[in-house]
């Protein structure tokens, strides 16, 4: 395989093609001559979600050679590539992968031919349109991960938030005006915030001729910020990171926008976007700025903040009427444990947090994917509309039990390894954090039990749901993939953690090593 | 070729294409009262009125090209007035383009309209290159005295009427501060030359004198008054409401540009040793032009006040690049005007487009649901509205305008941290209702009583289009548009900026100070 990659020249083109299929794949979309709702299904121009669910596949398996051209005991960018954009201001189109990013790039292509398919029959309206902003929101989702020029990082980072918002606005649930506009501006603000940090460092790196530079790689090898200036640059893009992520007072955005969306929306937003923030903190807010990072006080906010998160996620996960509002909810625990996983900084921890990042991406995801199955059946997600429907569906029973648990931790499933990595990992540094991190794993078997049990297993007594059909081929094919990768990364994680661990270890030298530095200068004045 | 201005010839040559595009109105004036006043007449005389502009742009574009330049005098020869020229001639195309459609609709058979514009043009012209304080004024008033009247072109109308004499008697009473202005700096320094305006300030030891300090601050008013900064701003949104909408993109793009460009200019040019006395002033109108620009519009349901408020907004931005007042700050003042005119332009074609004879519905909510019927209009709406947010890729080179206007305010020598953040929160602000006009016209439903609208013409579209696709092409690749405003500064302009409220100013004593980057990147203020 890998021979055959080098052979093509795969690693020259892979990251700009796997940039350029989409937006080819946006415009022959919106070209498509548009056809009437057909009379059986009533879907408007229903050629555009094949076209769309292809350009997806095609798009997987472009990025699949990645799983074997890279290589992990290379530490430096892989596939680079490297353009001249607007040289009157220092930008470069700069991409390239380690391995975090490479993760994240597949995680993303794998989700997306799926939540297609998820959208396949209910969204009826519009059609081109939506699958065109589905395509041009995975630009911008991996570009975030791509970027190695915090110039094109900003370009993407906002990238994704206009077609989200169309998204959630125009094919929404009742409140998605309110949602989307909610959504809209919680990102933005601190977004911009970052920008001003971005073009700070840019001016603070300028050459001679005063043009400024956004090179990441310079930014690393160079920085060397007053203190008080990188924690007010730690800020800004601690800022825009917490809310995407969500950290916990900034959380408020998520429920609303999770459930009004549409359920490819939500699988997005929970499965890949929400890893945008702690992406972000991996790739930027640690590595740029260690001293800040490090700074005792700083770290133990955010640490409380994430195990505040875990708790009080689940806390109100486990009252939600709702369903997708207690996923949603049970995102907000998840992410804690990301957090707490990469803010702890040992080798153990930061791999299990990427592994959350990763499993929360397919557990979550799925979760949705079922929530908006059922939804379109019965039209209704409140736990109480339901019961006893184990009878009337088994195989979408026994599909939610095995997604419930691989989300709760259940060793075998890929919850457990994730979970357990980051609690082990920051055990070592924060034990009294991490014990009560520990108890958030009892309270998500405690919600999501008690909400399968409410759904699946309580005694029929609702005449609608006698009849509800089962899943189909179509939705049954679309979860196997997720299931089969539930258990494979619960079963044999270490082909991910072998890819991963050299760009983990290589941050935590970096963050640590600079604070050591900081710390023997700081001794010697 | 180096003009000498002394010489009447060679003054001409310098105004080259101010007297082609003033020659040309007075011809094109001469025809359009050789025949009876016909709707067809009129249309002629638009499309002439285009070409015109059209074969001026293209003598700008060569005058900018052969790099003219001319000896200090009472005009300039610079790139920043071929600049300002370029984005004026745009506006005027584009005002004219959505009028012929709009004055045929409103039953304006006026000719002289088109004509009327080009004059307001060609003074606007005169204001970019003059290079004297009687110039400034002369420029003013040919620009003003023109918009006036197309304000009130639709007489039939009281709004229309209402908005004129509203325009016409703050607008005098501008001008008069202007001339006050004018009239005290003259007393203060002899001289109304911005090049020896700037040295006797400097030979005579003028900074502290109260008559030069008051003629500034005369000026700062009535140019205040003219981009319409808070507090000065309160004509604007009426006027905008009652001018016909074309006039109205005109006032908000084209007038604007040129008030700032000679504002611009003179601030930079005839007073940077007193920079101390104007800069937190300018600091000031800078910082609250765009928090009551930006607030006031949150509250607005009409789509022309809304636009009104939307160009005070901007006006706050253009005057955070004449705070920062570098060789940077007036290369991104140039980029800013630019996207701020396309953008502003395209938006108000679409509301051209939508308008009906009358234009008695003009609420934002009268386009909810426009998706479903006019896609392509709304698409395009929502690209102006995103880029006058400011916002990447989707709304194109608004966002690279603030960008670069954030960018040359924190690389200043003495970096405007604080008014980035008020730029940046503001920008926040106007999310609030350049989404309300996006989410009113893609996710409201369509009223089913709601007539679908007239298929627009083909002008009016082709502004739309010809807009949304410069902002998209050029918000991809912007290089051009920088390094062309980055060779496009104001001779005189220096990048000598002492710092605000410091009790001593660096004086320079040549007239042209050397740039000082060089030294600069020593004392770095970014933090080494």
């Amino acid at each position: 395989m890998t021979n055959f990659l080098a052979s093509i020249g795969y690693n020259a083109w892979v990251l700009p093609a796997l940039l350029v299929i989409p937006l080819i794949g946006a415009v022959v979309i919106l070209l498509l001559p548009a056809a009437t709702a057909t009379p059986d299904q009533g879907i408007e121009t229903p050629i555009a979600r094949v076209v769309a669910f292809w350009i997806f596949v095609l798009e997987f398996v472009v990025s699949l050679g990645m799983w074997w051209s890279y290589d992990p005991g290379n530490t430096q960018w892989q596939a680079g590539v490297d353009l001249s954009w607007i040289p009157s201001w220092g930008v470069r189109f700069s991409v390239g992968i380690d391995g975090i990013a490479l993760m994240m790039v597949l995680l993303t292509t794998f989700i997306m031919p799926l939540a297609v398919l998820g959208s396949w029959t209910s969204i009826r309206t519009k059609t081109r349109s939506y699958y065109a902003l589905l395509l041009i929101l995975t630009i911008g989702m991996l570009g975030v991960f791509l970027a190695r020029d915090l110039f094109l990082f900003y370009v993407m980072w906002e990238l994704m938030l206009v077609p989200m918002y169309f998204i959630i606005g125009i094919w929404g649930g009742e409140r998605r005006i309110y949602a989307s506009l909610k959504f809209f501006i919680y990102t933005m603000l601190p977004s911009l915030l970052m920008l001003v940090a971005i073009i700070y460092l840019g001016i603070h790196l300028r050459t001679a001729a005063g043009t400024p530079d956004f090179s990441y790689d310079r930014l690393l090898s160079v920085s060397t910020l007053p203190e008080r200036t990188a924690l007010w640059l730690f800020a800004a893009f601690f800022l825009a990171f917490a809310v995407k992520v969500p950290m916990f007072p900034f959380h408020t955005w998520l429920p609303d926008a999770h459930v009004e969306a549409p359920t490819a929306g939500s699988v997005i937003l929970a499965g890949l976007m929400l890893k945008m923030g702690t992406f972000g903190f991996l790739r930027f807010a640690l590595p740029l700025f260690p001293g800040a990072a490090m700074n005792h006080t700083v770290r133990m906010i955010i640490l409380i903040l994430a195990v505040i998160g875990i708790i009080y996620g689940a806390l109100v996960a486990m009252v939600q009427p709702d369903f997708k509002k207690l996923v949603a909810y049970s995102s907000v625990s998840h992410l804690g444990f990301v957090m707490l996983g990469i803010f702890a900084l040992t080798v153990q921890s930061v791999q299990g947090a990427l592994m959350v990042m990763i499993n929360h991406g397919i557990s979550t995801g799925a979760l949705f994917l079922l929530v908006g199955m059922i939804y379109e059946r019965r039209h209704t997600r409140l736990l109480d509309s339901y019961g006893g429907i184990a009878r009337v569906v088994p195989l979408f029973a026994a599909i939610l039990t095995f997604v419930s648990l691989s989300s709760i931790g259940l060793p075998g499933t890929n919850g457990f390894v994730g979970e357990f990595l980051v609690l082990i990992g920051s055990y070592r540094t924060y034990p009294v954090l991490a014990i009560i991190a520990a108890t958030g794993v009892i309270f998500a078997a405690t919600y999501l039990l008690w909400a399968i049990q409410r759904i699946l297993f309580n005694p029929l007594d609702k005449a609608e749901n006698a009849h509800i059909p089962d899943l189909n081929r179509r939705e049954l094919g679309l979860l196997v993939p997720l299931l089969v990768v539930i258990v494979w990364l619960g079963v044999y994680p270490a082909p991910v953690l072998r890819r991963m661990e050299p760009s983990a270890q290589v941050l935590i030298n970096r963050v640590e090593g600079n604070t050591a530095l900081a710390r023997l200068s700081e001794v010697a004045r | 070729v180096n003009f000498d201005l002394n010489l009447p010839a060679q003054l001409s040559g310098a105004l080259g294409p101010d007297l082609l595009l003033i020659g040309g109105a007075m011809i094109l004036l001469l025809w359009s009262a050789w025949r009876p006043e016909s709707d067809e007449h009129q249309r002629n005389i638009g499309i002439l009125s285009i070409a015109l502009c059209i074969v001026t742009m293209v003598a700008v574009g060569y005058y900018a090209y052969t790099g003219y330049t001319a000896n200090v005098g009472a005009i300039a020869v610079d790139n920043f007035r071929w600049a300002a020229d370029e984005i004026f001639l745009i506006a005027t195309i584009g005002t004219i383009a959505m009028s012929l459609d709009y004055y045929a609709r409103e039953g304006i058979t006026a000719g002289e309209a088109h004509v009327l514009l080009l004059l307001a043009t060609s003074g606007m012209m005169i204001l970019a290159a003059a290079r004297d304080l009687i110039i400034v004024f002369l420029g003013i008033e040919m620009m003003s005295i023109a918009v006036y009247v197309l304000v009130g072109i639709n007489r039939r109308t009281e709004r229309s009427a209402e908005g004129a004499i509203k325009y016409f008697l703050l607008g005098a009473f501008s001008s008069a501060f202007l001339l006050y202005g004018i009239a005290l700096v003259y007393g203060a320094t002899g001289e109304t030359n911005f090049a020896r305006v700037y040295g006797n300030i400097d030979k005579l030891h003028l900074e502290h004198s109260a008559l030069l300090l008051v003629g500034v601050a005369m000026l700062l008013v009535g140019f205040g008054f003219k981009v319409a900064a808070a507090p000065f701003h309160m004509w604007a949104p009426d006027v905008y409401e009652g001018a016909p909408t074309p006039i109205t993109a005109y006032m908000a793009a084209a007038v604007k540009a040129a008030a700032f460009a000679a504002f611009f200019r003179l601030f930079l040019e005839a007073f940077p040793t007193i920079l101390t006395t104007w800069h937190l002033a300018v600091w000031w109108l800078a910082a609250i032009t765009m928090i009551v620009g930006n607030v006031i519009a949150l509250a607005q349901r009409d789509i022309k006040r809304l636009l009104a408020y939307s160009s005070i907004a901007h006006a706050g931005y253009i005057l955070v690049a004449v705070v920062v007042g570098t060789k940077l700050g007036s290369s991104a003042f140039l980029f800013y005007l630019f996207a701020y005119t396309m953008a502003t332009l395209g938006a108000f074609a679409v509301v051209v487009a939508l308008g009906t004879r009358g234009e008695n519905q003009m609420q934002v909510e009268g386009y909810a649901g426009l998706w479903t019927v006019c896609p392509g209009l709304a698409v395009a709406m929502a690209v102006f509205m995103l880029a006058l947010l400011g916002f990447p890729i989707f709304g194109g080179i608004g966002f690279f305008a603030k960008w670069y206007v954030l960018q040359a305010a924190l690389q200043s020598p003495f970096p405007q941290t604080r008014l980035a953040i008020v730029l940046v929160v503001t920008s926040l602000v106007s999310s609030g209702y350049y989404l309300y006009v996006v989410m009113v016209m893609f996710m409201k439903p369509r009223d089913s009583a709601a007539p679908r609208p007239l298929h627009a013409s083909a002008w009016t579209r082709t502004v739309v289009w010809g807009s949304a696709a410069v902002i998209l092409i050029f918000g991809v690749f912007p290089d051009a548009i920088v390094a062309f405003t980055r060779r496009s500064t104001p001779t005189l302009t220096t990048d000598v900026v002492p710092e605000p409220r410091s009790p001593a100013l660096q004086r320079t004593a040549a007239t042209t100070p050397q740039p000082v980057i060089a030294v600069r990147s020593g004392q770095s203020t970014a933090g080494h």
